[in-house]
């Protein structure tokens, strides 16, 4: 057995691994969730995130070994966010004629989303650094990291709010328009999209978009207008205040 | 080919929009500025059609991207194990708040907009 040892401490050392057990692990969770038609619960990066983190946990491998393997991964963030543009530009039509009822929203949904976190976190009595690292935390992740940092919050945390934030999205989102009697029509549906990406960002996103594609555009284009706002105006309102 | 010169013209205006955000000192990071400048190329055809495959390709695995930093929870089990509940009761709620102003905010636009 101890050739077995060896080569697992090979193994798991290198950046393969990292990367192959993120890729296999969520084409796994990605199907299971195909299975169960798509059941909010069973959402892949919930699943993909627990089962990786055990995974760790049981091999004894630490998250600096594991990330620079899925650093690859986590890479395209970047490049995804850029990507961004293509939704927008496919929906300015409407972005256009709606303007001011989309960035209003936006404004406003963000502010409640981001101010309702700072307050509730100060009242509740989690640490300052703590409460700052929530205010980004309806901003996709690599963008969130970007602006805790600048206002004094802890960058990995935020990130981990960040994605925190999208799953809660993406789970809650369906029970909790179905409760505010939001329809299933094509106006219901971009209402329902946009405050998906508006408040739970990429993964909200992604979950709109394999729901309905008139909210999956409409949850991209959110994502989009959120990502420039709040890199403006987080560190803006901490600036003042 | 369609997809890696698309991939090409994302890394390149992400690169421009680091180099903007640092070296003008702006308050975007570099994707968000490379985004824009994206936006503003994406007039022409030349761009259009290599990104538009790059891009549905990315977008359509996005959650995917997101699972490297989630599993980064497993470093903050001290941080959870104190507050988790507390953290957890916050992210819930503000979230819902978030979902609800938004999706509110919109349905009463467009009642404004029918009447």
């Amino acid at each position: 057995m101890p050739k077995f040892v060896e080569l697992w401490v090979y193994l798991s050392a290198t950046p393969l691994f990292g990367l192959t057990a993120t890729l296999v692990v969520y084409v796994l969770a990605q199907a299971v969730y195909a299975r169960l038609n798509q059941a909010a619960w069973a959402n892949p990066v919930l699943w993909s995130v627990v089962t990786l983190a055990s995974l760790l946990t049981v091999t004894g491998v630490d998250y600096p070994t594991y990330f620079s393997g899925a650093q690859f991964i986590h890479f395209l963030l970047g490049p995804a966010v850029v990507a961004l543009a293509w939704p927008l530009w496919e929906r300015r039509v409407a972005l256009r004629q709606h303007w001011h009822a989309l960035l209003t929203a936006a404004v406003l949904g963000g502010f409640a989303a981001s101010g309702s976190a700072l307050l509730l976190g100060w009242a509740v009595g989690l640490p300052v650094d703590v409460v700052l690292s929530l205010a980004p935390k309806s901003v996709t992740a690599p963008v969130a990291m970007g602006i805790a940092d600048k206002i004094g919050g802890i960058p990995a945390l935020a990130a981990v709010f960040a994605v925190v934030t999208g799953m809660v999205g993406a789970l809650s989102g369906k029970v909790l328009f179905g409760l505010l009697k939001i329809p299933t029509d094509k106006d219901g549906w971009m209402a329902r999209g946009y405050a998906l990406g508006t408040a739970a960002h990429g993964i909200g996103a992604a979950r709109a978009l394999q729901v309905n594609a008139d909210a999956g555009a409409f949850a991209g284009l959110a994502l989009g207008v959120q990502v420039v706002l709040a890199s403006l105006l987080i560190p803006l309102a901490f600036h003042l205040f | 080919m369609q997809g890696l010169r698309g991939f090409a013209w994302l890394l390149a205006m992400q690169s421009l929009g680091e180099l903007l955000s640092r070296g003008l000192n702006l308050p975007f990071p570099g994707p968000v500025i490379g985004m824009m400048l994206l936006l503003a190329v994406l007039q022409l055809p030349v761009v259009r059609e290599p990104v538009a495959a790059c891009a549905n390709f990315l977008l359509s695995h996005l959650s995917l991207l997101f699972v490297p930093v989630g599993v980064g929870v497993m470093t903050h089990l001290g941080l959870l194990g104190q507050y988790g509940l507390r953290m957890m009761a916050v992210i819930v709620l503000s979230t819902w708040f978030g979902l609800v102003i938004t999706v509110l905010l919109l349905r009463a636009f467009r009642g404004q907009r029918d009447a």
